[in-house]
């Protein structure tokens, strides 16, 4: 029966085309309106790590003080050099990374006569399987080269490509900005968006991916200031690294891996006791006042989904709900029009439930052609994103195989459910009445 | 027009009514706020930097390998001395940033060293003598900076200026009395007098968290001696193009050892400020996108539904044209029948428009509806409602009498 329905709903959508057309259009562009805000929403919404991002960390110390420090008394977002050094030392949890943005040039060597820009990061040698970046040669540098302040560097492989030509290069030696590194690993290609582990730099974090990432040890040792964000508080009377490093300025992002909640418990009691430290040295003259978030929290905090997206969505799906109700009358008055039809076949012996049956299914075929309308919409929708939004963020915005399908599943589902009551008038039709009349 | 029989008649087709008027009422509510969202956009994005941006060029200059201080300050001369020489280019300086760039050092002002209690915040852009005749800004009060002045500061060294020029914007607020103009303020812990006051300048920010201050700018009399470098250039009217076409190669040609990116290392305002502004233009275009699309098809509901009674009502429109009815009657009932269901669809739709709004201002912070929006909301989907159903109306006024003796 149901082959038999849906094609004469199939038949039934040439019999009154302009309203039908009018149905088709409404939902095509409801759900290709609702499709094309939710690809870019689910793109800047998205888990970037979803494996393990309840088992990162983020451990924020408040050296700033109650009077300086942002809004609702949070602590800043990032650490200072003592805070950093000393959770470093400490060494409280089972892998643990410190990271800041550093800025290089890849000189010119042999093949190229022009610098290359390198920018990435410092960070410490957990990084690399904390965050389960992929090699495709070698691998990070160990605990010892951190110690070592080793001069090895990871690149990605987008540099491999320019500096080497793709090759394996493990182990050949660069010259970045007047000093010679030697290539230990090369990524694949690696950037999850947005960059959940550096937050902090903020208007970066949909950002391309990173050229480098060198050993946090050495970095420091070379003076290299962040090249990403860096916050103070008070008046800045630092002329030099030295006093630098000594200021209340922060700019170097911690992240620890924790497996139980156990040990989130300890280390958030670490990290307590830490400050409390701090506060009986008299470096802090206040309560100790700390936060462990993971990464989803931390995207949130941070607020990484642009609020433009969000409006997209809630107005899209205010859009699309307009389209059903305009399709429940619609559908009221296609199906209204074939009274007599009804009352003959119920007449005939068609029961109330076989009626609502075939209306329903009539209704499905005029979701499914509104479906595929609405994914010609959203494939052109999606391909225009870039037009409407920042390019990193449309890149991200792609038709997959999920998003065709869920499309066509929104229309038709939507469409039945607008057909609740449109049907449910038809099955009520008086057989006896509509035949008296006609 | 009799307006109870309309309802009498209404009140049989209460489903097909309630639909009608639900979707006046959402459509209404979602277009205001659309309206409002796209007002609010333009004008955020229409802001004037004080820049004069037809004829300005930014390169973003990075030096390769580690140049000192030292170092850097002469490369820097050399490249303002190649930057002035080329044909087009007016003027020249050297800055750590420029305005809508995304990115700049940002510090608290106040009257007092300690910063505990600032009046504001302010961006802070280094500049020498040239920077405002560069630029374009105009000075409304005090002097330029004077070349014996310029100071020179690495990455994190002491910025303690003698002398700032600030913003209007900023004066005002330090000393709403009007009389900044040689009075001191502090951004260090060494108080700065402030020498002149600019009509505007924009802070590198567009973010909606610093709207607050965003025409709270100062300019500081440093050049600021890091690997990153921006130079601000001056083109002679109509020679943006020829400028741009020809800098990347002529600073190379000067010096190998730097990075200007062959794909965005040189940029003209306009694509400056359309890169900033780019989210609040995708989202007025959006908006309007869904307001007009939202309208045509809460129009086409309207031609549907109407059109389905007067298929419905023929014979009954026959009867009263039999009757005496004139074609102006029956056009007029259909038009007051669809003015009932939009009237009350506009009611409720303010009532939710005005709801929305509340609820878009708790999550998103956005201003409250300006009453004005609701009331063109109202007229335009009245309007719509009455063009909408036009057409089915025309065709129920050319029903003949005699459809009242035919059976269906």
């Amino acid at each position: 029966m149901f082959a038999h329905y849906f094609e004469l709903g199939l038949r039934s959508l040439r019999r009154n085309p302009a309203l039908t057309a009018l149905m088709v259009m409404a939902i095509g562009f409801g759900v290709a309106a609702s499709m094309i805000t939710y690809s870019v929403f689910r793109a800047v919404s998205g888990n970037p790590i979803p494996g393990k991002s309840s088992q990162l960390f983020i451990p924020q110390v408040d050296a700033w003080g109650p009077q300086q420090n942002l809004a609702n008394n949070e602590p800043a977002e990032a650490l200072g050099y003592i805070d950093a050094m000393a959770l470093l030392r400490a060494h409280a949890a089972k892998r643990q990374t410190m990271l800041y943005q550093v800025q290089l040039a890849a000189m010119p060597d042999g093949n190229r006569d022009l610098p290359l820009t390198a920018n990435g990061y410092a960070v410490t040698s957990d990084f690399f399987s904390m965050f389960d970046a992929p090699f495709r040669f070698g691998g990070g540098w160990s605990a010892q080269d951190d110690d070592a302040r080793a001069t090895d560097v990871v690149i990605s492989g987008a540099l491999n490509q320019k500096l080497f030509g793709g090759v394996n290069s493990v182990g050949r030696t660069v010259d970045f900005s007047g000093h010679d590194y030697r290539v230990v690993g090369v990524l694949d290609h690696w950037n999850p968006r947005p960059r959940f582990y550096d937050l902090f730099t903020g208007a970066n974090s949909f950002a391309d991916e990173p050229d480098i990432y060198m050993p946090f040890a050495r970095a420091l040792d070379l003076h290299m200031y962040t090249a990403g964000r860096n916050s103070c508080r008070g008046t800045i009377s630092f002329t030099n690294w030295q006093a630098y490093t000594q200021s209340n300025c922060v700019w170097i992002t911690s992240w620890v891996e924790l497996d139980s909640p156990a040990e989130v418990t300890r280390y958030r009691d670490f990290l307590t006791h830490y400050a409390a430290g701090q506060q009986h040295a008299g470096r802090f003259d206040w309560a100790p006042n700390v936060r462990l978030r993971d990464v989803v929290q931390w995207m949130d905090y941070e607020k990484v989904v642009p609020p433009e997206s969000r409006i997209a969505l809630v107005v899209a799906l205010g859009f699309f709900l307009i389209c059903l109700v305009n399709t429940i009358g619609l559908l009221l008055a296609k199906f209204m029009r074939r009274a007599g039809e009804i009352g003959v076949r119920r007449a005939l012996g068609a029961t109330r439930g076989e009626i609502y049956e075939q209306y329903l299914i009539e209704a499905g075929t005029v979701g499914l052609a509104g479906g595929v309308l609405g994914l010609l919409l959203t494939a052109l929708g999606v391909s225009g994103v870039g037009i409407l939004f920042q390019p990193q963020i449309a890149r991200l915005a792609h038709l997959d195989a999920s998003l065709v399908g869920l499309t066509l599943v929104v229309a038709i589902a939507a469409t039945v459910l607008a057909a609740f009551y449109p049907a449910w008038r038809a099955a009520r039709v008086q057989p006896a009445w509509q035949l008296k009349s006609s | 027009m009799q307006i109870r029989p309309i309802l009498a008649t209404l009140k049989h087709h209460k489903a097909g009514t309630l639909l009608i008027a639900m979707q006046i009422a959402l459509t209404l509510a979602i277009v205001c706020n659309a309206l409002f969202i796209i007002r609010q956009r333009v004008s955020h994005l229409s802001q004037p930097s004080g820049v004069d941006e037809a004829n300005v060029l930014v390169v973003l200059n990075e030096w390769a390998g580690k140049p000192s201080p030292g170092e850097i300050a002469s490369l820097m001369a050399a490249d303002v001395d190649t930057l002035r020489r080329l044909p087009g280019v007016a003027d020249a300086y050297a800055s750590n940033t420029y305005p809508l760039s995304g990115g700049g050092i940002a510090f608290g002002i106040g009257h007092s060293p300690d910063k505990l209690k600032p009046v504001s915040t302010t961006a802070i852009y280094f500049a020498d003598q040239d920077a405002l005749p560069t630029l374009g800004l105009k000075l409304v009060a005090g002097r330029n900076f004077r070349a014996d002045e310029i100071g020179q500061v690495d990455r994190h060294g002491d910025i303690q200026p003698g002398a700032i020029i600030v913003t209007r914007g900023l004066a005002d607020r330090l000393f709403p009395d009007g009389s900044a103009l040689g009075k001191t303020a502090y951004i260090s812990r060494q108080p700065s007098t402030i020498v002149g006051i600019v009509e505007r300048l924009q802070s590198p920010w567009v973010d909606s968290g610093m709207a607050e201050w965003a025409d709270c700018s100062t300019l500081v009399p440093y050049r600021q001696l890091t690997a990153a470098t921006r130079y601000v250039l001056r083109v002679r009217p109509g020679q943006l193009e020829d400028v741009r076409r020809h800098v990347r190669a002529a600073l190379y040609a000067a010096n190998r050892m730097r990075v200007i990116s062959p794909k965005d290392g040189v940029r003209t305002f306009a694509e400056i400020r359309a890169d900033a502004y780019k989210s609040d233009r995708g989202m007025a275009i959006l908006m309007g996108v869904i307001s007009v699309v939202l309208l045509a098809i809460t129009a086409a509901g309207i031609v549907g539904l109407s059109s389905f009674w007067v298929g419905q009502r023929r014979k009954q429109i026959g009867v009263r044209r039999a009757l005496g009815a004139t074609r102006h009657d029956i056009l007029g009932y259909f038009l007051t029948e669809n003015l009932l269901i939009s009237t009350v669809g506009v009611l409720v739709g303010s009532v939710l428009a005005l709801g929305l709004n509340l609820w878009l201002m708790k999550q998103f912070e956005l201003a409250r509806i300006a009453p004005g929006y609701v009331v063109a909301g109202v007229v335009v989907l009245l309007l719509l409602g009455q063009g909408a159903v036009l057409a089915p109306a025309l065709r129920a006024s050319r029903v003949p009498p005699v459809e009242a003796t035919r059976s269906v």
